[in-house]
């Protein structure tokens, strides 16, 4: 069966540093697939390498068959493959409804000129992004707070922000980079729900989690990470049994 | 009184070209943090294409309603301009994008140079005149005299300001303008084509700064390849008053920096008792900008980016 992603061989160095080392897996259409491993073991750089930001030294990365690890960002994008930040950046400077117009991007096609001449054409698209954009608020949780600035958003909203940003491109597959990062408890089993609803509305979702707890609750599949190299990769409970992943973690010989 | 009245209303106009020309200026670094140096000789090419123009229609057929021909001069300079700002940010710009910042500001002066030199070969050293064919009407308002040729400055200097806000706070380009202001990779990876969003930029800039040529000619009645660098370096001011990188504060700084020189070119006889005259007026730009530099360098609306990742 083809993957809906595809990481072959693919590596990044940072002059004489090997961020990434013959780097493999493979995300299948409609499942949720976690990617995990200690702090600086690779895993925002993969992403990087996959969403367009780094190239990559060695390998291919395709989505769908095809090649990305050349493309521009936006082209990957239009691909159907969206990320969030691990670091929130959203548009802070806009509002939230704005940041999911901007998402919406791609999915319109209004030039300068017809938006200045206001043809009935661009209105009607306008409406419609802005009538798309209010959906997906409400459908990650923000129904109505699409007025305010997004910077002045509390921090979860934000998360949830970021998440209907990405939506707004319409992707296949949307990477989450560490998106529970600093909730609490109750928080982060709203988003774990949030993820649940998404993969049933058909995304597929890739997960950069350093709660391992979720991404065990929630993943059909994962990926560790350890310097660079892949040490383990099946369902959680395999993964949670391997040996090379309880050292990574653990250290020394546990 | 009369002469304050008087000062004010020509500091008006003058500050409504300079606000037009400053919004190039803070477009460009709003979105890509260059200071586009080439932007006053865009201006400068703006009233030449124009009075080329106007000059081959009046040769033509000298009894063409000078309002039309003034008008259609406008209509070729305007694309003329932003195809020439198109060309400019993709071969002069573009392939700098990653250099260091001191690299594209050095080239943006070069092409400065290039262009005021396109212009002196094409059309010569000396002065072009602006022929008198627009209505040369006048008012009186509160004592002072507004010409005809003033309130269509002013007015048409505010319609393309409030198009431009239309455009940058209600579609989808101006959304995305902002989205890449604020974060170029973040809006790239949102699915926005940032390399057409900045020619845009560019091309929109160079827009407005041709209508601000062809109003600087006729306001002054002639063109001069060199005109473009003294407009440019007061638009600059205009924009770093007003916080370079803001909009809104490109507009007030160019009014306010207009307003300034007026009233300061109004009144340096009265204050320096002959000692220095008019012909000073140039001076006043320059000292709100030293002024501005060292009190208030981010500008009077201009915001610390702090928010920058």
């Amino acid at each position: 069966m083809e993957a809906l992603l595809s990481v072959d061989r693919v590596g990044k160095r940072f002059g004489g540093l090997a961020a990434l080392d013959n780097v493999s897996l493979a995300v299948r259409a409609g499942e949720v697939y976690g990617l995990i491993g200690p702090n600086g073991a690779g895993k925002t750089t993969l992403f990087n390498c996959m969403t367009g930001l780094y190239t990559v030294s060695a390998g291919a990365i395709r989505l769908a068959g095809k090649a990305i690890h050349d493309a521009k960002p936006h082209r990957i994008v239009k691909l159907g493959f969206a990320r969030t930040f691990q670091n929130i950046r959203l548009f802070a400077n806009m509002t939230a409804l704005e940041n999911v117009m901007v998402g919406r991007h791609i999915c319109t096609r209004t030039g300068v000129l017809g938006a200045v001449l206001r043809g009935p054409a661009s209105r009607a698209e306008e409406r419609a992004s802005r009538t798309r954009a209010q959906e997906l608020l409400a459908f990650v949780g923000l129904a109505g707070r699409g007025g305010g600035l997004a910077g002045h958003l509390p921090y979860g909203a934000q998360r949830r922000l970021e998440i209907a940003r990405a939506l707004a491109t319409e992707p296949r597959l949307l990477a989450l980079d560490e998106p529970v990062a600093g909730m609490n408890p109750s928080e982060r089993r709203d988003m774990a729900e949030l993820f649940l609803k998404l993969r049933d509305a058909g995304v597929t979702l890739l997960l950069i989690e350093h709660d391992v707890k979720l991404v065990m609750g929630l993943c059909d599949r994962v990926a560790v990470l350890d310097y660079g190299r892949k040490i383990a990769e099946g369902t959680p409970g395999e993964v949670r049994r391997d040996p090379a992943v309880i050292e990574a973690y653990l250290g020394g010989e546990a | 009184m009369d002469i304050f009245i008087q000062q004010l209303i020509n500091g008006l106009v003058l500050g409504s070209i300079y606000a037009l020309v400053a919004l190039g200026y803070t477009m460009v670094y709003g979105i890509l943090e260059l200071i586009n140096f080439a932007h006053g000789e865009v201006t400068m090419i703006g009233a030449m294409v124009a009075l080329a123009v106007i000059g081959a229609l009046l040769g033509a057929s000298p009894e063409l309603p000078g309002l039309m021909v003034v008008l259609a001069g406008v209509l070729v300079a305007v694309p003329a301009c932003m195809a020439l700002a198109f060309v400019i940010e993709k071969v002069a710009y573009r392939p700098l994008r990653k250099a260091p910042r001191l690299a594209p500001l050095i080239t943006a002066i070069g092409v400065s140079i290039i262009l005021q030199n396109a212009a002196m070969l094409i059309w010569g050293r000396g002065y072009i005149s602006f022929p008198a064919i627009l209505p040369q009407g006048r008012h009186d308002i509160l004592g002072a005299s507004v010409t005809d040729l003033q309130i269509a400055i002013v007015g048409l200097s505010i319609l393309c300001m409030l198009g431009l806000v239309f455009l940058v706070e209600r579609t989808r380009l101006g959304r995305a303008m902002r989205a890449t202001a604020q974060s170029r990779e973040v809006a790239e990876l949102m699915g926005v084509n940032v390399n057409t969003v900045i020619s845009a930029t560019f091309v929109i800039g160079a827009a407005l700064a041709a209508v601000a040529g062809v109003m600087v000619s006729a306001y002054y009645g002639l063109a001069h390849y060199y005109m473009g660098f003294l407009l440019g370096l007061k638009a600059f001011s205009a924009a770093v008053l007003g916080g370079i990188g803001n909009i809104a504060g490109a507009v007030l700084g160019g009014m306010l920096l207009g307003i300034i020189e007026a009233l300061g070119a109004g009144y340096i006889g009265d204050l320096t008792g002959g000692f220095l005259g008019s012909h000073y007026q140039d001076v006043f730009a320059f000292m709100v900008l030293i002024l501005v530099l060292v009190f208030r360098p981010s500008g009077l609306l201009g915001e610390r980016v702090a928010n920058r990742a």
